[in-house]
């Protein structure tokens, strides 16, 4: 009965990515988030510890929350346990645990949901798989809804297009009001509301990185390129995760956004109040934390009185900005309404090529044998450019342009079909390193094949939690940590600065 | 007797269903959908939209990206569910429109084409670990109701042919009151007794993954939130006082 794969391994036997495991029920019970503190949960409005009524609390989130979201209410009616679903989770891929499966996940919150919300589940629950919340399901509710990374993969093949994203985070929403929260995206929710972004970098700290960023491209390539810090009437505002000042290979990401709008000539600066684009709002499904940061954008541009707002490379970040942005914090009517608002520095940099601005000398980058991959919530959850689709060609379009050897993964594994690096939706944290491990697999697995098939050496990605967890996680896998880079450090490597041919594009450097 | 006591269930499970399912649907309608949620890459327009839900209601086209097993005997058994149902309005329409009469052979085909779907559906549910656990006994047991009138259904034609012209006048007479009598067949008995059990049934289960296909956000919007808010009437109560 069972489907037969038609990905297959790599001609030399290399394994399936998407290979089907065995069920190993409970194996992943115990992994767990530590927990947020009563001093990381009242900032954002939720109860320090575990409410004493926490079971009647928890349901009547639940009815809340079923008179707000039409994904909630429509999600838990609709499914008809098909199993479409089953084998589509990396992390149920990655583990056998079949609560990993989306469709389990999902029922973790649908029993409840049942015995209190609907006619079946109240008058006969073991009819239906009902049950009562009691200590044990909440303890699942918390082991495995931090066991999603909200990637979206399984709204793809739902008939339905039940989102178990939109599931696991109205658990975790749940968990926040009766005072259950992580720590992870807590603490990082509190610094961005407080300093301005997710790892608490003070503006004194931003500016000597950004000053120390303009010394070492000045020497390495001669030419004085900026990285302004709160210049107001800049014309763009740029908002970058915050990894992009600190992290490798972020950084080297951020000197290709710095070097393309060197290029395209125009005035841009950070913001130090508004210096994260990711928003840990909307991992745990708050729509008032997820609005509260958002604003944070808006009164910078306000402030800084800048004309257009680019988003640097970061997933769940471009998510919220694409698909969030202009309903929370809207109307941009302040802003160059010639410009998509906001605008991603992927669509900024092909317009240039496009309009021949750039010059991108291929040969620089043909030490590297290139594949990319997919960010989950840009891929599923976003769009670049004007074309349904635009968020896979584009990276690509760029990539090509930058690199003479560049070969995609598995197709199964790409575009709308990617499997998530593992770290995303508030799981990048030490003590979930097991999940995000075993997550990654389906990942490496396809990255494995290509490195065989066509000896790839590095892997792009335009998130900054994909390069943090791959990162760590690629020699796990027995890869160099660096395989992993920015599609923007791919373009730092090609893109030849200054104004010698009248800024005219070389025509060897169209890779299209 | 039997027939007023079928009379008065057929009606019952008629209002329950309509009733049930159009309470479902105003459910659906007026619970807002704060957020721009399509599964990417999603259409830009109305018109994509309604091509999406159209490809995913009539050749269920995500379920033939995740399994092809699965939408082979799930659209299978839709698609002759349909079938079959078209060759019952000769129960209901007196002269029987000419399409009607023309196609049932094919709804006969159609009947053994959709007791095959189930017993596949079903086969899976039982034989796929994955599957298995997730199933609850309600989901074996719609499998079994389908089963049930279904073969019902093929037994009156095949095994013990039921007096059909006694049965439309039992219909015919329910749509305008007149009440006629229903022949006492077991087979009979049992396929509308079954039936009756999923008319009322279907607004309280997972039979309404029908309406809610179409009230599903990452299949129905729009994708156009760069250009549009999309505030939801709670999250518009947020923005007073916002500069």
């Amino acid at each position: 009965m069972e489907q037969a794969k038609e990905t297959g391994g790599g001609a030399d036997g290399s394994p399936d990515p998407l290979e089907i495991p065995d069920l190993v029920p409970g194996c992943m019970s115990a992994s767990k988030p530590y927990a947020a503190a009563p001093e990381l949960q009242k900032p954002l409005g939720f109860p320090g510890g575990l409410v004493e009524d926490w079971h009647d609390k928890a349901i009547e989130k639940m009815a809340e929350l079923r008179g707000k979201y039409r994904s909630f209410r429509v999600f838990l009616d609709a499914c008809v346990k098909c199993g479409a679903c089953t084998d589509k989770c990396h992390y149920f891929l990655g583990t056998g645990d079949p609560k990993n499966m989306p469709v389990a996940r999902q029922d973790l919150l649908r029993q409840v949901y049942r015995r209190h919300f609907t006619l079946a589940g109240k008058y006969l629950p073991w009819l239906v798989g009902a049950r009562d919340l009691t200590a044990e399901v909440l303890d699942d509710w918390y082991s495995y809804f931090h066991q999603c990374s909200q990637c979206r993969r399984c709204s793809v093949y739902c008939p339905y297009g039940i989102d178990t994203a939109e599931i696991s985070m109205a658990g975790r929403e749940i968990m926040d009001a009766i005072g259950k929260g992580q720590k992870y995206s807590n603490e990082i929710i509190g610094k961005v509301r407080t300093i301005g972004n997710n790892l608490g970098l003070p503006k004194k700290a931003l500016k000597a990185t950004l000053d120390d960023l303009a010394e070492e491209v000045l020497e390495e390539t001669g030419v004085p390129v900026r990285f302004p810090l709160d210049e107001k009437g800049a014309e763009i505002l740029l908002v970058a995760p915050s990894a992009d000042y600190f992290a490798e290979p972020h950084i080297a990401g951020l000197i290709g956004y710095a070097k393309v709008f060197h290029q395209a000539g125009v005035s841009w600066t950070i913001s130090s109040y508004a210096t994260e684009a990711a928003n840990f709002g909307l991992f745990i499904g708050s729509y008032e934390n997820m609005r509260e940061i958002a604003l944070r954008i808006r009164a910078a541009a306000l402030d800084l009185g800048v004309k257009r707002l680019v988003f640097g490379e970061c997933g769940h970040a471009w998510r919220v900005a694409y698909s969030f942005l202009n309903t929370l914090a809207g109307p941009f009517d302040f802003l160059d309404r010639r410009y998509p608002i906001p605008q991603h520095i992927c669509e900024f940099t092909y317009d240039l090529m496009q309009a021949g601005k750039l010059r991108l000398d291929k040969s620089k980058n043909d030490h590297i044998r290139l594949t990319f991959h997919d960010s989950c919530n840009v891929a599923r959850g976003s769009r670049l450019g004007d074309k349904p689709g635009g968020q896979f060609d584009i990276p690509r379009a760029i990539l090509k342009a930058c690199c003479n050897h560049f070969h995609d993964m598995a197709p199964d594994t790409i575009r709308e079909s990617t499997v998530c690096c593992g770290g995303g939706g508030g799981l990048l944290t030490d003590e979930l390193m097991a999940i995000r491990k075993a997550g990654a697999q389906p990942r490496m697995r396809a990255l494995r094949q290509v490195a065989e098939e066509h000896g790839v050496t590095h892997m792009a990605a335009m998130c900054a939690i994909c390069k943090a967890q791959f990162s760590k996680v690629l020699p796990m896998y027995g890869f160099d940590m660096e395989a992993v880079v920015s599609v923007h450090q791919i373009v730092s490597n090609a893109i030849v600065l200054g104004r010698g041919s009248d800024g005219s594009a070389d025509r060897d450097g169209d890779g299209e | 007797m039997l027939t007023v006591a079928f009379a008065v269930v057929f009606y019952l499970a008629a209002a329950v269903l309509a009733l049930g399912l159009g309470f479902r649907i105003w459910e659906y309608a007026t619970t807002p959908a704060p957020l721009k949620i399509p599964t990417a890459p999603a259409p830009r327009t109305r018109g994509g939209v309604a091509l999406r839900l159209w490809r995913e209601a009539v050749l269920f086209e995500s379920l033939f990206k995740a399994n092809k097993w699965i939408w082979l005997f799930g659209w299978v058994f839709h698609a002759a569910l349909l079938v079959v149902l078209l060759r019952h309005l000769r129960y209901f329409t007196h002269p029987v429109w000419e399409w009607v009469a023309l196609m049932q052979p094919f709804g006969v085909y159609a009947g053994f084409a959709m007791v095959a779907g189930l017993l596949g559906l079903w086969g899976r549910r039982v034989l796929v670990p994955r599957i298995r656990y997730i199933s609850s006994p309600s989901d074996h047991l719609m499998l079994m109701l389908l089963i049930g009138i279904g073969a019902s259904g093929l037994l009156m034609k095949y095994a013990a042919r039921t007096d059909v012209a006694a049965v439309k006048s039992f219909f015919f007479g329910l749509m305008v009151f007149d009440w006629q009598p229903l022949p006492a067949d077991p087979l009979l008995l049992a396929h509308l007794g079954l039936v009756v059990a999923l008319m009322a049934v279907f607004p309280f289960s997972k039979l309404v993954h029908a309406p809610g296909l179409f009230f599903s956000p990452t299949r129905n919007q729009v994708d156009n939130p760069r250009e549009r808010r999309h505030l939801a009437n709670w999250a518009r109560e947020l923005e007073a006082g916002r500069s």
